[in-house]
């Protein structure tokens, strides 16, 4: 079974993507920011991660780059789910290594359509 | 909407353009049907069919069958085709027409999403493919279609049904609360209002044609002239593309499937259609 990290520190948000996720076979792990995500991930790194941008303590881009930078930390699929839309943000994403990114609000059939284009599905 | 109005807008849209509207469909009619009295200026649905039965004016029919033809699409729509049509179809026919253009049709366009994940593949592979001309067309049988087509302005939404990230940041810019497709990528195309199942003499000859979930909306008698449309646009080494559940049945002599690829056909060579 596949793992996915959903990062995001809306707990609305962590089970709306836990739902959708887990009807198409993922097993879901939480954080609620970025370093907690960071932990998970030097105790083992999932498949795939839903990371939000904007969330206390740490950051879902300072994330990334850090995840970039760890043991493995190149294999897990990083996709952004961010209210974020600017195109410049988007840009500094992918340059950070986000494979994929979704704009809030979304639905369930974005969020199973980008974990697709991305070779997860 | 009584049951008698509900058959008058069927007939209507099954004479016209052999679009197949199912009367027990309630929701569906009443939901198309709406915005078109209310545009309109009439305070009901009834009271626009009711002109409709009074006046037989033309424009007004057309907008009603239009607003009944009016389909969901997305950006690169089950995948599958596009792949094939950038690993296969395009580099066989770039190197067939050799600096000759390459005419490609999306017929039923709807709101675009179609010709320009086209117009993206194009521009993707414009390196591997050098001295490549590409004419692009669009078509709807909906005016209004065609005007947000045109416009290739798209919802935050839109834009993210189907069409990969990087092509996003590629291909299109913010606009408001709106994304838009570039200028360029906009020019590529040409537009043009035509109904699939009238007379397409005119309509030219093209190397591809993408017609996708329009046979499966039709009535059965107005498949077999759509087919035909098809088969004397298709130019006799091309490819044509229908929707994955869609199939060229009884005019399969026309067109030749593509093994293991469904809804896929190259025309058949031999085939000649009554001119």
């Amino acid at each position: 079974m596949k793992t996915c990290l959903v990062v995001d520190d809306s707990r609305v948000i962590r089970k709306v993507a836990r739902r959708v996720l887990e009807d198409i076979g993922f097993y879901i792990a939480e954080a609620s920011d970025g370093l907690e995500a960071l932990a998970w991930c030097r105790t083992e790194m999932p498949d795939a991660v839903l990371l939000d941008w904007n969330m206390p303590v740490m950051t879902g881009l300072e994330f990334l780059k850090q995840l970039r930078e760890e043991p493995g930390g190149d294999a897990p699929r990083v996709v952004f789910c961010t209210v974020e839309n600017d195109v410049e943000r988007i840009r500094e994403a992918l340059a950070s290594g986000a494979d994929e990114y979704i704009m809030k609000p979304f639905d369930g059939d974005i969020l199973v359509a980008k974990f697709a284009e991305v070779g997860l599905v | 909407m009584k049951s008698e109005d509900r058959e008058l807008v069927a007939q209507l849209c099954a004479a016209r353009a052999g679009i197949r509207v199912d009367v027990e469909k309630v929701y569906l009619l009443e939901s198309r049907l709406g915005p078109v009295a209310r545009r309109e200026g009439f305070g009901s649905i009834d009271d626009l069919l009711q002109a409709l039965r009074a006046r037989r004016e033309d424009r007004l029919a057309w907008t009603i069958v239009e607003a009944m033809a009016h389909a969901e699409t997305s950006f690169f729509r089950d995948r599958e085709p596009f792949t094939l049509f950038r690993d296969e179809v395009l580099p066989t026919l770039a190197k067939r027409r050799d600096g000759q253009p390459v005419r490609l049709w999306s017929a039923a366009c709807a709101s675009g999403q179609e010709v320009y994940s086209l117009a993206m593949i194009i521009e993707d592979e414009r390196a591997r493919l050098p001295g490549l001309k590409v004419e692009l067309f669009g078509s709807d049988l909906s005016e209004r279609q065609l005007e947000k087509a045109q416009s290739g302005l798209y919802t935050q939404f839109e834009v993210q049904r189907g069409l990969p990230i990087r092509h996003l940041v590629r291909y299109f810019e913010q606009a408001d609360e709106m994304w838009g497709i570039s200028p360029r990528l906009r020019q590529m195309v040409r537009w043009r209002r035509i109904n699939l199942v009238a007379d397409l003499s005119t309509a030219g000859r093209f190397d591809v044609i993408f017609c996708r979930y329009v046979l499966s909306a039709l009535i059965e008698p107005m498949r077999m002239r759509l087919l035909e449309n098809l088969a004397r646009a298709l130019s006799p080494e091309g490819y044509l593309f229908l929707g994955s559940n869609e199939t060229a049945g009884s005019l399969g002599e026309a067109f030749q499937p593509l093994e293991g690829r469904p809804g896929i056909y190259a025309r058949n060579p031999d085939f000649r259609v009554a001119a």
